[in-house]
């Protein structure tokens, strides 16, 4: 086989199609090259998924916690503080467990059958827990930003007449933004390298159609050789973080646009690691 | 454990209960919990000499030195985390039964990287194969401790790294101007004076590494997760304890105890950061002065 073909039969394997059969033997460089790249489709999936749907939450969370009422400042903080204060890896475990308990032949609301199996899936399942997990760190991120805004700002806005919903929208929010965006991107890269948890948390992988990871441990099983299945998933990531990381900085740049140059926040790389 | 518990089938309620969550396993299990947190006690402080060893080859004058301490820092940026504990526990298996395998068995022919097998001599397996199972245990334990030490080495050497950098320069100068030599400015000025930079990142590792500790399961250490798995799931009439699948439950507990730890951690830490900010010239200290306190 050569590389061509293998890329043919093996490039969309993490989603079903192509060759059925993982390779078995004879392990080629290409091979691994291949079937871990098919699975990071799986990782820019939860990535992407989870941080478009958990930016609106994070908003909405943040807002929440910066509230005066207790009936939305509370529920906000006790949110944040579950999600942040426990491990991923557990709140997966027990995303699934939960999960498992719903019957599985379907709920009855009002006469129409809601089906529940979809949700033990990791594609569903894992996505949920990633979603609630960044809308956590990114509501913290925003809400700390939303407190950070100048006051003279805000008072610059009334100054002008604009009140209510227009100085949330032309002076607030874009400011938020801005202020939060460098340490967005850092938590947004977090939230890529932790779709690897996905892994282990417990939702099994369908005909083996699992993540970058799934792919690698696959080959590591098999060759005992350690050395060559992970550093290729640690190149795909970093691939993946210097794609995000330019996404980012463009975003970043048109938030800041209007600014002198060198007034514009500078996304700092921050090391983070496991949640 | 309690006498009443001869016969677990007989009893119900309250009785069957305090029973069941004192049987072996469970001892077993809440001494998995001594185990996690001896995992922290043993690897902040090792992290720490990691980091502080990092972070001064990273400001070293000699070239050689400062790739190494500025690769080590830079090591874990990018790359999933996992990846690097997945790799790094075989890595350094691999490594030290290689080294063994050099000293015990020099007229060893075969080689060890046969294909796709690893293969050492026996005399050099790590630990060795007629060894009982509390030092397998206890290998398998600290290989752990030192994959977590390396990893969060490399996180607080970027910290200190950071804080170093951060103590204003016209403290060394002054000291300089005092007389003190490059190594007496480096232990009486700066290392007294970087921790309160370096406290608000060193508390977040903390909190990242009290996070980091179900790993363990992936290590093959038998951690709460792996006893909350193991004892969670559904257990037949054939066992002493029958019930359904509870891991629901038991995975709640295990979520309880890290958000409870995770808390009282933020709470300690902040007092230390109170402590240290007193009378530095710093936002923090600036605001305590002012405050009165």
């Amino acid at each position: 086989m050569t590389c061509w073909e293998t890329i043919g039969a093996y490039a969309f394997r993490s989603l079903g199609y192509g060759e059925r059969l993982l390779p078995r033997t004879d392990f080629t460089l290409c091979q691994q090259f291949t079937l871990i790249g098919s699975g990071l489709i799986w990782n820019v999936y939860f990535g992407v998924v989870a941080l478009l749907f958990g930016f609106v939450l994070a908003n909405a969370i943040a807002f929440a916690k910066a509230s005066h009422s207790p009936i939305f400042r509370k529920p906000a903080e006790w949110f944040i503080f579950l999600f942040r204060g426990s491990p991923l890896f557990i709140q997966f475990f027990l995303a699934y467990e939960a999960l498992q308990m719903l019957p599985r032949a379907g709920i009855d609301v009002f006469g129409i059958t809601v089906q529940t199996a979809w949700t033990t899936k990791a594609w569903a399942g894992a996505l949920f827990v990633l979603f609630l997990n960044t809308a956590a760190y990114s509501a913290e991120i925003f809400h700390g930003a939303l407190r950070s805004i100048p006051k003279g700002d805000l008072e610059a806005a009334e100054a002008y007449g604009l009140t209510g919903f227009a100085k949330f929208r032309r002076i607030q929010w874009p400011t938020m933004m801005r202020l939060a965006w460098p340490a967005y991107t850092n938590e947004a890269i977090f939230l890529f390298h932790s779709t690897t948890l996905v892994f282990f948390s417990g939702f099994p992988a369908f005909q083996q159609r699992g993540d970058a990871l799934y792919y690698a441990s696959y080959f590591a099983d098999k060759t005992f050789n350690p050395f060559i299945p992970y550093p290729i998933v640690a190149g795909y990531f970093i691939i993946l973080t210097l794609l995000l990381i330019w996404l980012m900085g463009r975003i970043n740049a048109r938030l800041n646009r209007h600014l002198p140059s060198n007034m514009s926040g500078k996304i700092r790389l921050r090391p983070q690691l496991i949640r | 454990m309690f006498e009443v518990c001869a016969d677990p089938k007989s009893l119900e309620g309250l009785t069957w209960l305090s029973c069941y969550l004192t049987s072996g396993k469970h001892l077993n299990m809440y001494w998995a919990f001594g185990t996690v947190l001896l995992l922290l006690a043993v690897t902040a402080p090792i992290a720490m000499a990691f980091g502080f060893l990092g972070a001064l080859a990273a400001r070293s004058q000699r070239f050689v030195l400062r790739m190494i301490g500025k690769g080590y820092t830079g090591m874990v940026r990018g790359v999933p985390d996992i990846v690097f504990f997945l790799f790094f526990v075989i890595a350094l298996d691999q490594g030290i039964e290689y080294i063994m395998h050099l000293i015990r068995c020099p007229d060893w022919t075969d080689p060890v990287r046969n294909g796709l097998e690893f293969r050492v001599c026996p005399q050099a397996k790590v630990p060795l194969g007629s060894a009982p199972q509390t030092v397998h245990q206890f290998y398998g334990f600290m290989l752990a401790v030192l994959t977590f030490a390396l990893v969060f080495g490399a996180f607080a050497a970027n910290v200190l790294f950071g804080a170093m950098q951060a103590v204003p320069r016209a403290q060394l100068e002054t000291a300089e101007a005092y007389g003190l030599n490059p190594g007496q400015v480096f232990r009486r000025v700066l290392v007294p004076q970087m921790w309160v930079y370096a406290l608000p990142g060193l508390s977040n590792l903390w909190l990242i590494l009290i996070k980091a500790t179900p790993l363990l399961f992936l290590l093959g250490v038998q951690d709460i997760v792996y006893w909350a798995r193991e004892l969670g799931g559904a257990k037949t009439q054939a066992f002493d304890y029958p019930h359904p699948d509870w891991r629901l439950y038991y995975f709640l507990a295990l979520l309880v105890f890290y958000l409870a730890f995770t808390r009282v951690s933020e709470i300690v830490l902040n007092r230390i950061a109170a402590r240290l900010s007193k009378g530095q010239a710093t936002a923090a200290g600036e605001a305590m002065r002012k405050a009165g306190i």
